[in-house]
């Protein structure tokens, strides 16, 4: 009763047709064949499950979830998005604030700074409880991490009265979030101290801009936070992924059509081979990866019934770029981490239930 | 603009955006004084007025002044 290699390669491919998408729905459930047992099982699910990593720099990773339901790569990535703890500055105190850009907006503009430090220190973090009544009384070392931004800009006077530039003019005439410093409370100057200092990620985003005469004086309250919660929380600038798109070339394209049929795709996606024997040029896919899915091989006649476009409903290619406190690659560990707690957390409720 | 040298607002004064409690005595313990420093819109220099002085700056003459900004810290969330 197991199904051929065909079939089980047939389910696996989502059909991308001209005008519409087929075969969508997954269909490795129980009871769906007669006859096939696809009862949830670990051993098996092990021996699917592949990871392959194909970019892996600080910010920015992208790796191939192999042999996964859509449901679970997509609970990665909403938890990728939403539910990692970060820390960003959440209260913000104005002392002195002249410039022309308004307190609400400064503070804004303060929370959505991302933030780094100690990777180690971090974990001795705890989360704020937040108490309407008393806003600050819970505030301690362990869940409050203390920032201040004072900046004054004066005239300089060696510059001669030609000078138009206000950089040269004045000092400090632009307040950037390397000004931001790290005020550390209680044992926060053990755990982040020297290199492992927090401070902002990219010391050049522009704040505000002052003139001779005006000043700001600001004290920041930062706290963890979770995506959900607010977008300045979320740890990746984007989480995404894509399904491996796949090209089958059901007969084989000669001649002049193979030109035509590899100038259809995305530069390395198709190419021309010739055969050493007959001289024949053939098309052949090299790369589905690099393909956009353009569907434009659909719209000449030439190709009808030879191509065959869709994407692999299990090869999810994954792109993690990360906003700067944790490295990309830590932070698909830690939903992993996360989805398994909460897993652990449901199991537990239901065995008191 | 230092922080110490800022003369609170009198009755006639301004408490700023942070809103006053009550009257003029909203600062406790501060006593009351009757000079109040403003900002000279032409010519940027502090001008420092007592009641009944005409409302002119003393360098340059110019009559429109600005009130300072209040010093009390003001909360915000960054959202």
């Amino acid at each position: 009763m197991a199904p051929t290699k065909e079939e089980l390669e047939r389910r696996r491919i989502v059909g991308v047709e001209a005008e519409r998408v087929s075969n969508v729905t997954s269909t490795d459930f129980p009871g769906h064949y007669p006859g096939e047992d696809y009862a949830w099982d670990l051993e098996r699910f092990r021996k699917s499950l592949k990871i392959q990593i194909h970019k892996a720099n600080d910010l920015d990773y992208e790796f191939d979830l192999i042999g996964v339901d859509a449901s679970v790569a997509n609970a990665f990535r909403r938890i990728l998005i939403s539910e990692v703890p970060t820390l960003a500055i959440e209260t913000v105190f104005v002392h002195n604030n002249t410039s022309i850009v308004q307190d609400e907006v400064l503070a804004q503009r303060l929370g959505l700074v991302p933030l780094r430090g100690d990777k180690k220190g971090f974990q001795q973090l705890r989360w704020l409880k937040k108490n309407p009544d008393e806003p600050a009384a819970e505030a301690t070392d362990f869940n409050t991490v203390v920032m201040a931004l004072k900046v004054t800009c004066t005239r300089n006077h060696a510059t001669p009265a030609t000078e138009t530039d206000p950089e040269k003019l004045y000092f400090n005439s632009s307040v950037y979030a390397r000004d931001i410093k790290f005020t550390p409370q209680g044992r926060q100057s053990e755990w982040f101290s020297g290199a492992g200092e927090i401070r902002p990620v990219n010391p050049d985003i522009l704040l505000a801009k002052l003139r001779p005469g005006q000043e700001v004086d600001i004290e920041m309250h930062c706290v963890l936070g979770i995506g959900q919660d607010h977008a300045k929380f979320s740890p990746v600038a984007t989480a995404s992924y894509r399904l491996l798109p796949s090209i089958r070339i059901k007969q084989p394209i000669t001649g002049e059509e193979a030109e035509k049929f590899v100038n259809c795709f995305p530069k390395g996606v198709a190419e021309v081979q010739t055969d050493k024997k007959t001289g024949q040029k053939k098309a052949v896919v090299v790369n589905p990866r690099k393909d956009t899915v353009s569907r434009e091989v659909l719209r000449h006649d030439e190709f009808k019934g030879k191509v065959e476009l869709g994407r692999v409903r299990d090869h999810f290619i994954f792109s993690v770029e990360s906003t700067g406190m944790y490295n990309s690659d830590e932070l698909f560990l830690q939903a992993v981490q996360i989805l398994k707690k909460k897993c652990v957390d449901f199991h537990e409720k239901l065995l008191d239930s | 603009m230092q922080r110490e040298g800022y003369v609170p607002p009198t009755a006639g004064g301004s408490g700023g955006g942070a809103g006053r409690s009550g009257g003029g005595g909203g600062y406790g313990d501060i006593p009351r004084q009757t000079s109040m420093k403003y900002l000279c819109a032409d010519c940027g220099k502090a001008v420092t007025l007592n009641k009944g002085d005409p409302i002119r700056c003393k360098e340059c003459g110019f009559r429109i002044l600005y009130k300072e900004r209040t010093k009390r810290m003001v909360q915000f969330e960054a959202r």
